[in-house]
């Protein structure tokens, strides 16, 4: 069978909500009535046939050829199958997703994998601001699975962190990893200003020390690690790293000691 | 009885009997070769009985740093006992005294079974609060903060109920030199067999026991069949040519294992043959009754 895809027409004239082109959802959809359902986020409201030429049948993997960054919430809440975006998406790419595969090709907007709580999201481009963190008044930002930024990321990577493994390769924007609560945020090519600014428990993992931490942070030596070890393992086993992270004895910060304070930020010395 | 001959060993027509019992294995790795032996000797000294150490516990197999979980040297250990109660208590005061307190030592599970048993789960609490749990690639691991660094212990290993335990080699020999190169020979063979373990001192036994005593209490005392000292005035087991029995017994993942592992060692001592070591070789059992598994010499022949 082949993937059930979506072939974008041109550039949408509007922001679109692509909650609802998830396998659990277009299974109960009649196949005829797909091209009816509505996207657009204005009164014009757009539709999937206005915006795509449909093939495919395989409700199990959804490919979307071209994207956008006003493709928002693209595989909000998907428990199975795969999803996969042959360009750029907007805000909330993968948010609250449970299982399954989602893979950006381009960039993603803010809030990517926003309170995912388990499955795997890729981001080969970029991504935005608050990457898995939680919207206005939600407690815990990404709560379990796997996300990689194969780019950079923007400030608050990890905001509220709570569960899972989330890895930018090519650095990220200030206050990475803040006011976690636990998980591990792993981020290659530098962090911005105050990383695990208020983090509670958790782990940053660093390719290098950190430049600019707030004073709450103390050092705490850097003995060998079978953690470190076994984490960096992990990273290249699982294909999100091609080298190892921390090295056999990394050095580690304690903090946030304004709040619980038994977070940590581990780097390659 | 009935004896075959093989490269002039004398081999009987009986068989071991063995009994099921519930198992768990983990690795242990520790700096390097002789600390991560040192942990895993630790933890399964004073192992050697369930009758009076309530588990039975050996190496399995000594890794290579590419085999383990953390790229370091170390020992798969496996650890059997009659109950699951038992074999937790077991494994984790093990744990606590003998692996998180040898220098640099991680541990990692090793079985998937049909239960769980904590390792990291239960000894977390040394952390007092400093203890760190970390979920990744599936697996789930506890960070306990320690004096040359932090212990780094998986949540949790498995159980299996498929274990079996009481496979066994008498080897019976000319003078006790003889008996003890046969049983030599056999544990170097057994040990290369995966998945069966040699519970005893060096993986040989010499008092082999027998089933209750004449003294009120005693589960288990000296196999006086098989006691050189006593053939004149018991019903002996030995021949006139017989001075010295050793047993070997076999604890195994599962029963294949200690039939792949008995097989072994009766290759080594047949190989061996009876001017060097046994000129013969036996197998205890309790007539058959009580143990579920029954390993005949004649089937396992090389």
């Amino acid at each position: 069978m082949k993937a059930l895809t979506f072939t974008l027409r041109e550039t949408p004239p509007e922001r679109l909500d692509l909650s609802p082109l998830t396998p659990e959802k277009l299974a109960s959809v009649d196949k005829r009535e797909i091209g009816k359902i509505r996207l657009g986020m204005s009164k014009r409201g757009l539709t999937v046939s206005d915006l795509f030429k449909v093939s495919g049948s395989d409700l199990k993997t959804i490919v979307f050829e071209g994207g956008s960054e006003r493709f928002d919430r693209v595989g909000t809440g998907l428990v199975d199958g795969t999803i996969r975006v042959v360009g750029d998406v907007g805000a909330q790419a993968g948010r609250q997703m449970r299982a399954g595969l989602i893979t950006i090709e381009g960039n993603a907007g803010p809030h990517a994998g926003s309170c995912m709580r388990g499955g795997r999201l890729e981001i080969m481009g970029n991504a935005g601001d608050h990457l898995g963190g939680p919207l206005a008044g939600e407690l815990a930002g990404m709560n379990g699975g796997v996300m990689i930024v194969r780019g950079r990321a923007g400030a608050f990577a990890g905001d509220r962190m709570r569960r899972g493994v989330a890895a930018v390769l090519k650095g990220c924007g200030e206050y990475a990893g803040g006011r976690m609560i636990a998980g591990t945020l792993v981020v290659t090519g530098g962090v911005g200003r105050l990383p695990g600014y208020l983090m509670r428990r958790g782990s940053i993992l660093l390719d290098r020390a950190p430049q600019e931490l707030s004073p709450s942070f103390v050092e705490c030596g850097a003995p060998d690690s079978s953690f470190a070890a076994v984490m960096d393992r992990y990273l290249v086993a699982d294909g999100i790293l091609k080298r190892p992270l921390l090295g056999k004895a990394p050095g580690k910060f304690g903090g946030d000691n304004a709040v619980f304070g038994t977070g940590e930020i581990l780097f390659r010395r | 009885m009935q004896r075959l001959m093989v490269n002039g060993v004398a081999i009987d027509d009986t068989f071991a009997e063995a009994f099921g019992m519930r198992a768990t294995a983990i690795i242990i790795t520790g700096p390097n070769r002789k600390w991560a032996r040192q942990a895993a000797i630790s933890m399964t000294g004073f192992a050697t009985s369930v009758i009076g150490c309530g588990c039975e516990a050996a190496i399995d197999v000594e890794l290579p740093a590419s085999q383990t979980p953390d790229g370091r040297p170390g020992c798969r250990v496996m650890i059997f006992a009659v109950s699951t109660d038992e074999l937790q208590k077991q494994l984790q005061n093990r744990l606590g005294q003998c692996v998180l307190t040898s220098p640099g030592s991680a541990c990692f599970a090793d079985l998937k079974g049909t239960a769980d048993l904590k390792l990291g789960s239960a000894l977390r609490y040394f952390g007092d609060g400093w203890q760190v749990s970390k979920k990744f690639g599936g697996r789930h691991y506890w960070r306990v903060p320690v004096m040359d660094g932090e212990f780094l212990c998986e949540a949790t290993t498995g159980l299996t109920k498929e274990a079996v335990g009481g496979g066994n080699l008498l080897l019976l020999a000319e003078s006790n030199a003889q008996a003890l190169a046969a049983a030599e020979a056999a544990v170097a063979a057994i040990e290369k067999v995966p998945g069966a373990i040699m519970p005893f001192p060096g993986g040989v036994v010499r008092s082999g026991s027998k089933v209750g005593g004449k003294y009120k209490g005693m589960t288990a005392s000296t196999n006086d069949a098989f006691a050189p000292t006593l053939r004149g005035v018991v019903k002996s087991e030995l021949g006139p040519d017989i001075n010295a029995a050793l047993e070997i017994v076999i604890d195994g993942q599962t029963s294949d294992a200690v039939a792949a592992a008995m097989k072994a060692g009766l290759g080594a001592v047949t190989k061996l043959g009876p001017a060097k070591g046994a000129s013969r070789i036996s197998a205890g059992n309790y007539g058959g009754k009580l143990g579920k598994f029954h390993y005949h010499l004649k089937d396992l022949l090389p």
